[in-house]
């Protein structure tokens, strides 16, 4: 055991550091309860069958007038708290990770090619970076949208709100992918090993992704991590503000938006609880991801 | 003056604690320059950063004692420490760039250190400020002083930072590696001055520095450390002319001497077991030899850069990196390049190598003509003809892949064997040649030390069946020993294969040990060429009589100067 630690310092660290392992102990919980969901979920939310309006609004079951079947009580109509909670997560996380995955490629892509070649396509890629950053995530977001709406059928725009979503958050972090592995490439491009492989004649593409790219994944994979929970803030907030999923396919972010009804009718839970549980699930994620650049960066120890 | 007596450093680390220094007697009295010298992890700055109280957290120094005077320098208290700092000691850093302040003028880094330590106006300070810049050799001091660190030289700036270090009438002063950022005449300089002062004011230095030679200019006394040990301690003259200690000597026998050619270096022979192993490897470069040696002539070369904008409308005026160079190379042979920093000796590695494109000229590789820069295809007969061996070995190999991808890579790129399994067999074996062990192939760069990764280098380079060789400061970030070993091994090897090579190197000792002919370029424009020989004792040019007379050399004959 002691070897292993020594041999992986960034394992050491680990095993030091107690807002690591809650952080990680929290993020692992979450992200198993929303891709086991329809296996754990006392109801489906989704399945108007599965849930009855007579138990709408029973609060938690440590409050007077609950029903212990229900844990942290039911909404207006009757679902499950948990339920829509852990089926919510699971939107949520799936429109984040397909985001940050189209992100990723996109930014890395451009970002490699805008180090590697320099000049003028570098300057071209940045100003594109520069206009993307001066526009609001939600100015984006209305823009896919309204061309959305206006271009595809109305039948199927319903089924194409989450990939519209998604393509929406995607576009406003790419940026920080293409920042990141642009500056990261300029300092390797002055590396001799770089030098070596475009004097050897190596294609642009190998010495790009076979040489430079795993040399800069630490930087990267520190932004995918951070940029992971703003995806995820980025969906509950367009959701929130009811550009993104409408209330019968809810994410966190829509169920916060039910709750705003209930805030002052004293039905506190059926806003609060979501808010926690988005806020824990961004929390543990962030520290996470500071975690990752503490190990990246040996400076910063 | 300074008493070291036994002196430990430990350094705790969550595996217990590491010893970095040992052992450690040392004396140095007033006036007296006292050089410390040892290859990179010996515990020459520990040394100094225990003397002075400044060693890294969580570095402690375990036990021994350190006396400056009548003082215990270990029973001082943090204030009292301060006072002692500055006061007493000052020190003496290795980059002038970083060691002085770049938005602080001359004057008032001088005049703040002044005034923290005596208790004057002002006026006096600032008077005192321009004596001390007088005093160093800094000519016009009164207005001089009013200017920025980075208006001022290389040279000027550390200058100035010993200005800064006797500002306070110290009684010692640790100088760790002062002169190894610097150009050989401003080295002199440098040095004659820490000499001059040592004379003149009686202050006591303590030189802490890699190179042996500037040891063997200026120290009076020198110890010798090795792995936070103390080797042998003594008078300058006799433990470098009559070194006792094995260590000692083979460190003089490593050190390349400027006045006459070695054939070989005298290292410790490096376990043979293994050689047998390269003949696989031997055997597939010499069948790749049906080409005679190639030569390399470049003709009226010159290589331009785009000047710092000034005007956003006139196009900026260019930087003339290379102005005018014409060098013939003769196939077979080794071509020394040797110069200052910024005289464009990598930018002539790389015109060559086509990641600069010259302006002009024409550069001819044997028969045929080499395309400039970006014009060259990527398939270019010559990508594969020239190879060339870097300097920081640091980076030249891409540390996030396997010995053994980096060594077949030139094998699958230029297609020389097709089949994946022998190229791994051929890359294992080449290690053996390059004096490896050839199970390194499954192994990452980190886990090599600086010199193992050199000799990685050479091998990639040899990979690629090459006839012309470029090794740009091959040996300048190794330490003398290992450098002395990786000169021994570029020589076999172009004995063996008729290698050409292009040796740079600022080093001029270096290049006699290796260079058939040696070229001397100043500014962009070559000074001299010819042969060795008749280059390093019958220099033509001013400039080359110059460097010749400012490198430090170590006397043939000790006995002449005791």
């Amino acid at each position: 055991m002691i070897a292993l630690l020594k041999k992986y310092e960034g394992l050491w660290l680990f095993v030091h550091s107690p807002a690591a392992i809650v952080a990680a102990m929290v993020a692992v919980l979450i992200f198993l309860g929303a891709v086991f969901a329809p296996w754990v979920a006392l109801v489906n939310p989704y399945d108007l069958s599965s849930f009855s309006l007579f138990d709408g609004l029973l609060p938690p079951a440590w409050q007077d007038g609950s029903n212990p079947k229900y844990l942290l009580g039911t909404d207006d109509q009757g679902r499950d708290m948990i339920s829509s909670i852990l089926y919510g997560a699971r939107l949520s996380l799936v429109i984040g990770l397909s985001a940050l995955t189209i992100a990723a490629i996109l930014g890395v892509g451009l970002g490699l090619a805008a180090g590697y070649y320099g000049g003028r396509f570098d300057a071209v890629v940045m100003r594109i970076a520069d206009v993307q950053l001066a526009l609001p995530a939600i100015l984006t977001a209305l823009l896919i949208d309204g061309i959305a709406r206006g271009i595809l059928p109305a039948a199927i725009q319903q089924d194409l709100r989450v990939a519209v979503l998604t393509l929406a958050i995607a576009l406003s972090l790419w940026v920080n992918f293409a920042r990141t592995a642009r500056a990261s490439t300029f300092v390797q491009m002055n590396k001799e090993y770089v030098q070596a492989a475009i004097m050897m004649g190596q294609r642009p593409t190998r010495v790009m992704f076979v040489h430079i790219l795993p040399n800069i994944l630490g930087p990267l994979l520190v932004i995918l991590t951070v940029d992971l929970a703003s995806a995820i803030l980025l969906e509950a907030t367009l959701s929130f503000l009811g550009i993104g999923l409408p209330a019968d396919s809810p994410s966190l972010g829509t169920l916060i938006r039910i709750g705003m009804q209930f805030l002052l009718s004293g039905e506190w839970w059926i806003l609060w609880i979501p808010t926690l549980f988005l806020v824990a699930l961004v929390v543990s994620i962030n520290i996470l991801g500071d975690f990752l650049r503490d190990i990246f960066n040996p400076r910063l120890r | 003056m300074l008493t070291i007596k036994d002196l430990a450093v430990k350094f705790p680390s969550r595996f217990g604690d590491f010893t970095a220094i040992e052992d450690v007697d040392m004396e140095i009295k007033p006036g007296e320059i006292h050089g410390l010298v040892g290859e990179s992890g010996a515990g020459k700055s520990t040394v100094g950063a225990a003397v002075i109280g400044l060693l890294q957290s969580p570095g402690y120094v375990a036990k021994g004692s350190l006396r400056l005077g009548e003082t215990d320098l270990r029973t001082l208290t943090p204030e009292q420490a301060h006072k002692v700092r500055g006061d007493r000691i000052s020190m003496i850093f290795q980059d002038p760039q970083t060691s002085l302040n770049p938005l602080m003028t001359i004057e008032d880094q001088l005049i703040e250190t002044i005034q923290a330590h005596s208790d004057v106006t002002e006026a006096a300070a600032r008077q005192r400020a321009v004596d001390l810049l007088e005093e160093i050799g800094i000519k016009d001091a009164a207005t001089r002083i009013k200017a920025y660190p980075h208006q001022f030289s290389g040279g000027m700036r550390q200058r100035v930072v010993i200005a800064l270090a006797i500002s306070t009438d110290p009684e010692l002063i640790i100088a760790d590696e002062p002169t190894t950022a610097l150009d050989v005449a401003v080295q002199s300089q440098v040095l004659s001055l820490i000499q001059r002062l040592a004379k003149e004011r009686q202050i006591s230095f303590m030189l802490i520095t890699h190179d042996i030679g500037v040891i063997a200019q200026v120290a009076d006394r020198v110890t010798v450390m090795r792995k936070g040990r103390v080797m042998e301690t003594g008078d300058t003259a006799q433990v470098l002319g009559a070194p006792e200690h094995p260590y000692t000597q083979a460190l003089m026998d490593a050190v390349p001497p400027l006045d006459r050619k070695l054939e070989r270096f005298r290292v410790p022979e490096a376990n043979d077991a293994s050689s047998s192993l390269g003949e696989l490897a031997e055997n597939w470069l010499l069948e790749g030899q049906q080409q005679a040696p190639t030569g390399l002539s470049l003709r009226n070369l010159s290589v331009q850069f785009s000047g710092p904008r000034t005007s956003l409308f006139r196009k900026p005026a260019p930087y003339v990196a290379l102005d005018d160079v014409t060098l013939d190379i003769k196939p077979g042979s080794i071509m020394g390049l040797v110069g200052e920093s910024g005289s464009g000796k990598s930018t002539l590695a790389k015109a060559i190598t086509g990641l600069v494109t010259p302006s002009s000229g024409t550069m001819m590789l044997g028969d045929t003509a080499l395309p400039f820069g970006k014009s060259r295809s990527r398939l270019h007969p010559s990508r594969q003809l020239v190879q060339m061996v870097f300097q920081d070995p640091y980076s030249s190999l891409n540390s996030r892949h396997r010995i053994g991808d980096i060594l077949a890579e030139p094998l699958w790129f230029y297609g020389f064997v097709k089949d994946a399994d022998e190229r791994e067999k051929l890359a294992a074996s080449m290690l053996s040649l390059v004096g490896m062990q050839p199970d390194a192939i499954t192994k990452y760069p980190h886990q090599f030390s600086g010199g193992q990764r050199q000799r990685i280098a050479v091998a990639r380079a040899l990979l690629a069946r090459p006839r012309f060789l470029i090794c740009d400061e091959p040996t300048s970030a190794l330490d003398v020993s290992i450098q002395a070993e990786i000169l021994n091994l570029l020589k076999d090897l172009q004995n063996k294969f008729g290698l050409t090579i292009l040796f740079i190197s600022h080093n001029l000792a270096v290049v006699r040990q290796m260079a058939d002919d040696t070229a001397v370029l100043r500014n962009g424009k070559i000074e001299e060429v010819g042969e060795t020989h008749s280059v390093y004792t019958a220099p033509q040019a001013a400039y080359t009589k110059s460097l010749l007379s400012l490198t430090p050399v170590m006397p043939t004959s000790w006995a002449v100067e005791t």
